[in-house]
């Protein structure tokens, strides 16, 4: 008589693909976002808007195709993200809509450049070229373990990602930030590509060395301090964040790498002293930063009291316009369309879309919206938890927390938690780069959520297991 | 590696947590002080979203309008009818400089925001109707504010005119005054227009009947009278009083100079009809510094909470000083000050036999569809004087206009018994100032008195004391009180 155990993660049992559940989930990921673009349409022109038949089937095509691929290709994978990834999105188009439609902006736009031109349309472009990478990376990567062969070239890719920038004549210089490069017209923000690819680099490098990192120590005060050898990446990519910071002015990108690489280590040795060597580093190179850089110190002042230089300063105009936004809101917002979180300029549909959310769906809305954030990092983390290979375990981390520090980082400095940094919102800030990266990071999820939990092959019959079972006494 | 990847999904809860706790913090613990932030432009946003309610008159008429603006901030911009004739009662709603008075005080109403209105409001939402304003209705009588008006042209006064019977303010006049409406904005012209306003020499902003206060010079002499009846020290006002010429300041060697002949040992109705300081600087003595504050309390002096509901800057009658300033103060000059109102008060309560009603100007507040929400019950706000001695007041004032040697016979009005007091005020560096010209006044039918009038006219050309007060404001109060009685005939 054989006991049936089942204490592992992943069982050996057949697990329901769950693919109809994911399918159930994103029919309201579509509807949702219909409903809120037809309220926008009949509180702001008081009919129902022109274009909702064209949205609302984009929007349910684009899900649709994303399904089939999953469908098709990661049968087994996890069945909220996609839903959870769709509904956000199409929920940031709709407020990058309701925001082309202010006068203001618009006003401001015309001031400013001369012509005013609507984002949405452009946001939905990118987001239908976005799911096609999607559905690439789930086509093109059967097994994302074929990335850890890419290691050393990832870490050249994202340095290389990192420095474009400042290449003089491809960086363009945007509101005082360096980080976007513009090619034909387009222009990227090569820093959110460089989070996935560096995460690569994290994982493979990591996983080959975690054990000489965690082990081959010498204690000291306390503390399990590595060989200089295995350091050394380390403090080269600590050196790396802070010279973005310095040259490009990305506060939000160095503290997202350097955070992404503590959890990762930590992770992968499972030594506390990473964090501990993480935060005493993070603090001196911000005490350095915040002491030379002016716009950080500018920052700092705007987060520590938003309306005592409000008139003085923009970046306290920015704060104070946003937390007044969010406060303006109360617990259930003016409403979509309602509001006038239009007053924080040409940033609100960039790194200020979320007080908008703060503002017209209130208190409920924006806690509904860090609860899908919330629950996106968690689906995160359960398929690294879940996953059974070392690389897929730490890549997995390393996303998941890159995107829960962004979310932190993003939100908290709009509600004037942290200083701001400047970094957008996943999935509801206008912009390609943005839109393009977090498809693409979903879809490496997909992928390592599927790897783990397909089930694992029967083992092949064998004739010795009767032989040796240990029989025990009942 | 699954105990850290379990510590680190705790980190990233706590992440989210933090986020959390912050939102609740800002949208719900904060957030009525940020919603109202001075820096918040939603605040005047929202009052310029919808049509704004009207101030109007008594007679229903709107001297207040709404029109649309083509700007992306404000949909609607205040706009006024008559409004320099207007601006002291309304006070002003701006799109960019703010608002005060009426505009401010009943904003709530007439933005259609107030609680009262919430019934309205949430019909309004079922029914697909518009949200709308509130009307404030006032008691200013259009007749009388006109006939202030303009009587004081081109000069620089105010004009304030009571019903003493409930304390209805009837005109409320400041010249030279300003068009709120053309400030009522926020562009280009609206910003030039408001500075030149701010900066102007002539304070045309001031409210002068309910926010300028001005030495009130003789006038204040029905005061001091009411005081030396109300505590006996006079009680027959045709006994002569002990008034030597020239009567020397209590405890000084100064002489109170008289612009009047004939003061010596002068009856007080006499000293009152040609305006005798001696005689009431020596009453004032008298009566005593805290008798004769008590009275001027009485009549609202030192009160800085007169809410019309417009709040008037509190009028003074100094609590610390000594006896020869008592003395001088008792003709309306050292420290003493009143706001016109103030003086229509003390002619009001002298023409309603000692009752002094509560001025008021809001009359009702109306929801957008008429009814009322809010209706002001008169109240008595203290009795300065009895009957009786009220009366004998009211003898010496009509005297001082209907006797051929008083000096208000310009307000005379036939047919109509009329009571007033002149009053020139010296004022600046030993007087070297053009003094103020008073005069305060009421008429009395057979019906009580319908109206008390206070006027003050700055930089007046005359120089000899009580010339001016009634040379140049008496005329201005006849034709207030003209006005009042033939609407009321």
């Amino acid at each position: 008589m054989s006991v049936v155990t089942n204490t592992t993660t992943i069982g050996a049992i057949e697990l329901p693909s769950r693919r109809n559940t994911e399918l159930l989930l994103l029919v309201f990921a579509v509807v949702i976002p219909i409903f809120a673009y037809a309220n926008v349409g009949l509180s702001i022109h008081g009919k129902l808007p022109p274009g909702m038949v064209a949205y609302g089937g984009g929007l349910a095509v684009l899900a649709g195709i994303a399904h089939l691929v999953v469908r098709r290709y990661a049968k087994y994978a996890d069945p909220l993200l996609l839903p959870i990834a769709t509904l956000l999105n199409g929920l940031g188009c709709v407020l990058i809509w309701r925001l082309d439609q202010s006068e203001r902006l618009q006003n401001l736009a015309k001031r400013s450049f001369g012509h005013f031109s609507e984002s949405a349309p452009r946001q939905m472009m990118y987001t239908a070229v976005a799911i096609a990478l999607f559905a690439g990376v789930l086509l093109l990567l059967k097994d994302h373990r074929t990335l850890q062969r890419f290691t050393y070239i990832s870490m050249a890719a994202s340095l290389v990602l990192l420095i474009l920038p400042v290449v003089p004549g491809l960086g363009a210089d945007v509101f005082g930030a360096k980080i976007w490069i513009s090619v034909g017209g387009f222009s990227i923000q090569p820093g959110e590509f460089a989070k996935i690819v560096i995460a690569i680099f994290f994982a493979g490098y990591l996983m080959v060395k975690r054990d000489a990192l965690a082990l081959a120590s010498r204690r000291f005060m306390g503390l399990y301090l590595p060989r200089g050898r295995d350091l050394g990446p380390i403090l080269m990519i600590w050196a790396m964040s802070l010279l973005v910071l310095v040259f490009e002015n990305d506060l939000g990108t160095s503290l997202l790498f350097f955070g992404m690489f503590v959890i990762m280590l930590y992770v992968a040795t499972e030594r506390t002293s990473w964090i501990v060597i993480g935060l005493v580093m993070s603090v001196a190179g911000a005490g350095v930063v915040g002491a030379t850089a002016s716009h950080v110190k500018v920052r700092v002042n705007a987060w520590l009291d938003p309306f005592a230089c409000y008139s003085k300063s923009g970046a306290c105009e920015q704060v104070g316009q946003s937390i007044m936004s969010f406060g303006s809101g109360g617990v259930l917002g003016t409403g979509w369309g309602q509001g006038n979180s239009d007053l924080i300029g040409f940033a609100a549909n960039s790194d200020f879309i979320f007080s908008t959310v703060g503002e017209e769906l209130g208190l409920a809305g924006v806690m509904a919206f860090l609860l899908l954030y919330g629950l996106i990092i968690e689906r995160g983390v359960r398929t690294a938890l879940a996953a059974r290979d070392p690389f897929g375990k730490l890549f997995a981390i390393g996303l998941s927390g890159a995107f829960a520090l962004q979310i932190f980082v993003v939100a908290g400095g709009v509600m004037g938690l942290i200083p701001l940094t400047g970094m957008t919102m996943p999935f509801l800030a206008s912009g390609g780069s943005s839109v393009l990266a977090n498809w693409a990071l979903i879809g490496i999820l997909i992928r390592i959520s599927d790897t783990a939990r397909r089930p694992a092959p029967a083992p092949a019959p064998s004739p010795d297991s009767e032989m040796t079972q240990v029989v025990r006494p009942s | 590696m699954n105990k850290p990847l379990r510590r680190i999904s705790i980190f990233c809860g706590l992440l989210v947590l933090a986020l959390l706790i912050r939102t609740n913090w800002l949208q719900y613990v904060q957030a009525e002080e940020l919603s109202t932030r001075k820096e918040n432009r939603r605040v005047q946003i929202a009052q310029y979203a919808t049509q704004r309610g009207n101030i109007i008159v008594a007679g229903g008429k709107a001297i207040t309008g709404s029109d649309t603006t083509d700007g992306s901030d404000y949909k609607y911009k205040r706009t006024y009818i008559d409004g320099p004739l207007w601006a002291p009662v309304t006070g002003y709603a701006s799109q960019a400089f703010g608002s005060t008075q009426l505009e401010s005080l009943e904003d709530k109403i007439l933005t259609g925001n107030d609680d009262r209105l919430f019934f309205d409001r949430t019909i309004g939402m079922f029914t697909g109707e518009k949200k709308a304003g509130g009307n404030v209705v006032t008691t200013l009588m259009p007749e009388a504010q006109q006939a202030a008006f303009d009587k004081l042209g081109t000069k620089t006064g105010a004009v304030a005119a009571i019903d003493p019977r409930t304390g209805a303010i009837l005109a409320l006049v400041s010249t030279p005054s300003y068009d709120p409406s053309s400030f009522a904005g926020n562009s280009k012209t609206d910003e030039k227009a408001w500075v030149e306003l701010k900066d102007s020499a002539e304070k045309k902003l001031v409210n002068r009947a309910l926010r300028e206060t001005y030495p009130p010079g003789s006038t204040f002499k029905v005061v001091t009278a009411a005081a030396a009846l109300e505590h006996g020290v006079v009680t027959d006002i045709n006994a002569p009083t002990d008034t030597p010429e020239p009567f020397l300041l209590p405890t000084t060697k100064t002489p109170m100079v008289n612009h009047a002949k004939g003061c010596e040992k002068a009856t007080l109705n006499f000293a009152l009809q040609v305006s005798c300081n001696s005689v009431f600087a020596n009453v004032a003595d008298k009566v005593t510094k805290d008798k004769m504050l008590e009275t001027a309390q009485k009549f609202g002096f030192n009160n800085d909470k007169i809410d019309t509901p417009v709040r008037a800057f509190a009028s003074v009658y100094d609590k610390n000083m000594d006896r020869p300033s008592n003395s001088l103060s008792a003709i309306g000059q050292y420290n003493t000050a009143a706001t016109p109102l103030q003086m229509a008060m003390v002619a009001a309560a002298v023409a309603n036999d000692g009752k002094l009603m509560k001025p008021y100007m809001v009359d009702q507040l109306t929801a957008p569809n008429l009814d009322i929400i809010e209706k002001h019950e008169p109240q008595e706000m203290s009795r300065p004087l009895s009957p009786g001695n009220a009366q004998k007041l009211q003898q010496m004032m009509v005297n001082v206009v209907e006797n051929e040697n008083g000096t208000g016979g310009k307000a005379k009005i036939s047919g109509v018994t009329v009571g007033g007091k002149t009053g020139t005020a010296q004022h600046g560096e030993k007087n070297a100032k053009r003094p103020y010209a008073w005069f305060i006044s009421y008429a009395k039918t057979d019906k009580g008195s319908p109206v008390a009038v206070a006027v003050v006219i700055e930089d007046s050309e005359a120089d000899r004391e009580d010339i001016s007060g009634g040379g140049l404001a008496a005329p201005v109060a006849k034709a207030v009180m003209e006005a009042v009685l033939k609407n009321q005939g």
